[in-house]
């Protein structure tokens, strides 16, 4: 049987478990004189029969869907006559995949060698053998956990705490996949970029100049010593960052204000969630504003005043980037703006200070660090957008500080070396990882500040 | 002091009938005890008053906080608002210098004079009316701030000082008339936060006096204090009483008995009656303000 059939056949089981448990408990309640009498609700004999007959049994079936295929295979191998046994990974695989083929009868059997052949009814014969034994474990599982669930439905047995256990620890692997995601992904990155600096010296990777990520296919090639210079992806994604926030920071943090301090209750009711939108737009959709609409703008715009633009500038996938991260400083700066005490205001206000002076002198203060927060989370989404700057800014590598130049980032980068069909033992493609590794490092260490900031910040009022 | 020779009995000025259908509460509560709507007991006009108040009616939405009340507050008394929770006693009071205009549905009737200007005429300046009309709220609310910037930021506002040595005075008298200046010289520096509950308060008071206002409004200013600090804080109340003309909100009925000249006490949005403290505490005229003062209910 499939693992796919056996999945539900398992949850099945486990339904029948909690309703045969839930009967047998109110059945052992009634002569007592009411389901009182018993140590827990019947709701959690129930639940624990489901549990016991569900988990051990859908433990056993990952364990053996996950160790299956190896192990065939391992057996399939050892199968084979002594002097065709194969002497690297690469060659075994090759094997396997031959035998599979004639196996799947995609590969006629009489063109093949005859140990070959062999090994694919083998291969056979296992898979099959696999399949029963796994459906007969793992049905036997779950029906043996569900009757001892059921024998062990007694009044002086509190089944409470155990389901309470199971859920906890039920809670602590969802808790964990997420962490253990994050760590999986950071060694990821850290083992290419360790491999990275294999052959590229880290220095170089570092403090170089000039970014260009070709990598020689033949010895004679033209222009075949790439360049890795990180310096050229961070200035630009620093100047394009930079553009962005000094577009979202004074209009996220003057709208914030004009919404917890100015509004009525019913233009903040319209106009917050309208602002929030902003967020909901696909970065897509804004890349080719930018690139369809603002790019060229701003080149018409420079050549009108006598500059030299080129049709994809940093200014105009700053610009856009900047309208696109307003909800973020605006949203959490309209947050930490309420969560000021009215008290303070009140005392501000009845001192003689008008509006604008109080939000100044007392509420602006005491929101700063809330505010700073807010900006940090801003600009480490600044710095890790990729789309409009891919549609909007180029992928030019140019060391400039001038905005109507045409830059790249760090993230289009990556994007660009690792899109189509790539080698992945090639210093270009590992540089990937490397910048990766180092935009990693500087947006965490942008939420670690963050963070440390906003916790400060709570600190004061709680 | 003025006001008790200076001091009429209240005129009748209402002629609606009693207890109208719009406070069943008062009614069932309160069978046998009737409030007449803009009819109070006691002495509630004084001649050349601070502030002369008359037919003032509090509006939230539709809900009529303040019914038709009429008082007024001699220049240098202390006078204690007193009543059971909810009765309007704190809006009362935040008509005094406008604090209620930041809520938006709040609406404010009547005539409200102080010194004869019109409180609540539409060209009347909030901030001069405040700076001349102080607060002190129920919780101490000092900004996060050093101890010198909360006392100096009042001066700052209004540029009371020109230079920083003036300055510098203002806010060690401030600090000297609110009991403050000994416990605090040395660290003027420090956040306020950090103070205690009671020096908090003081430091709220030595705030509103930087400002040198003519009245100081006191919002329960002593319900989140202990009992030491709460001694304190109406030792300063009634020094001050010498310079300002104080008006207070509490709860704590010894606590009118002790600082308060005359005592004012409201009864759903009414003012029931107002008299002078000593008598009120021990032969009060009206019913409803016996019950409350002997403890039978509110």
């Amino acid at each position: 049987m499939q693992t796919a059939n056996l999945l539900p056949l398992v949850l099945v089981l486990a339904v029948v478990a909690y309703g045969l448990a839930f009967m047998r408990s109110r059945a052992v309640a009634a002569p007592l004189g009411g389901i009182r009498n018993l140590k827990a609700l019947p709701f959690y004999y129930a639940a624990r029969a489901a549990l016991w007959s569900a988990i051990p049994a859908l433990v056993v079936l990952a364990a053996w869907a996950g160790f299956e295929g190896k192990v065939i295979q391992g057996i399939v191998i050892a199968s084979l006559p002594q002097d065709v046994w194969p002497e690297s990974a690469g060659q075994a695989s090759l094997i396997l995949s031959q035998i599979s083929n004639v196996a799947a009868g995609k590969l006629n059997p009489d063109f093949v060698p005859e140990h070959i052949a062999g090994a694919a009814g083998l291969l056979e014969t296992l898979r099959e053998q696999s399949r029963t034994f796994k459906a007969i474990l793992v049905l036997l599982i779950a029906v043996l956990g569900a009757a001892f669930a059921w024998s062990r439905v007694a009044p002086h047995i509190n089944a409470r705490e155990s389901v309470e256990r199971t859920l906890r620890r039920i809670f602590f692997v969802c808790a964990a996949v997420a962490v253990l995601t994050t760590v999986g992904i950071v060694f990821s990155v850290i083992f290419e970029t360790v491999r990275f600096f294999g052959r590229v010296p880290i220095t170089e990777f570092l403090f170089g100049t000039s970014w260009s990520p070709q990598t020689a296919l033949r010895a004679d090639q033209v222009g075949s010593d790439g360049a890795f210079g990180m310096i050229p992806l961070f200035t630009g994604t620093l100047l394009i960052s930079a553009i962005a926030l000094l577009v979202a920071v004074p209009v996220g943090l003057l709208s914030a204000i004009y919404l917890s301090e100015y509004a009525t209750k019913r233009v903040r009711a319209t106009v917050k969630p309208l602002m929030e939108m902003l967020a909901g737009v696909p970065t897509v959709v804004y890349g080719f504003f930018a690139a369809l609409t603002v790019a060229p703008f701003i080149r018409d715009l420079a050549e009108m005043i006598g500059l030299e633009a080129s049709s994809q500038s940093a200014l105009a996938a700053g610009l856009v980037m900047g309208v696109m991260i307003i909800p973020f400083v605006s949203s959490l700066s309209d947050d930490v703006i309420n969560a000021v005490p009215q008290t303070l205001r009140d005392g501000s206000l009845a001192l003689g200070a008008t509006q604008s002076e109080t939000m100044k002198n007392v509420i602006f203060p005491a929101a700063l660090p809330g505010i700073i927060g807010g900006i940090l989370l801003a600009a480490s989404r600044a710095i890790g957008e990729t789309m409009i700057v891919v549609m909007a800014a180029g992928l030019a590598a140019n060391l400039t500080a001038n905005p109507l130049d045409s830059v790249t980032t760090v993230t289009v980068q990556i994007a660009t070396l690792l899109v189509g069909d790539q080698e992945f033992d090639s210093a270009k493609t590992l540089s990937a990882f490397a910048l990766g590794m180092m935009l990693f490092v500087v947006t965490l260490l942008l939420n670690v500040i963050a963070l440390k900031i906003v916790r400060k910040y709570r600190e004061q009022y709680d | 002091m003025n006001m008790n020779e200076s001091i009429s009995r209240a005129a009748d000025n209402s002629d609606e009938t009693v207890m109208s259908a719009q406070e069943p509460e008062a009614e069932t509560r309160r069978e046998d005890i009737k409030v007449e709507e803009g009819k109070t007991v006691g002495v509630p006009y004084a001649d050349d008053p601070k502030f002369k108040l008359r037919n003032v009616e509090v509006f939230y939405g539709e809900d009529r906080a303040i019914k038709d009340i009429s008082l007024d507050i001699a220049r240098n008394e202390v006078i204690s608002f007193i009543g059971p929770s909810g009765c309007g006693k704190s809006t009362f009071l935040r008509c005094l210098n406008r604090m209620n205009d930041s809520i938006d549905i709040c609406r404010v009737k009547g005539q409200l004079m102080l010194d004869d200007e019109d409180i609540y005429h539409s060209k009347k300046d909030v901030v001069e009316l405040r700076a001349r009309v102080g607060m002190v709220f129920q919780k101490p609310n000092p900004f996060p701030k050093s101890i010198y910037d909360n006392v100096a930021y009042g001066p700052r506002i209004h540029g009371l000082a020109n230079r920083k040595s003036d300055l510098d005075e203002i806010v060690e008298n401030s600090l000297r008339k609110a009991g403050l200046w000994d416990e605090v010289k040395d660290r003027l520096d420090a956040t306020a936060t950090g103070m205690s509950g009671g020096q908090q308060q003081r430091l709220c008071i030595a705030r509103a006096i930087a400002v040198s206002p003519e009245v100081i409004l006191m919002d329960e200013p002593c319900s989140a204090l202990d009992p030491i600090a709460t001694a304190k804080v109406e030792e300063l109340i009634s020094e001050m009483s010498e310079t300002y003309t104080i008006v207070i909100v509490t709860h704590s009925m010894q606590q009118a008995a002790r600082v308060s000249h005359r005592t004012a006490y409201f009864h759903l949005g009414h003012l029931v009656e107002v008299n002078e403290t000593t008598k009120v505490f021990t032969s009060p005229e009206h019913e409803l303000t016996e019950s409350y003062i002997t403890g039978r209910f509110g």
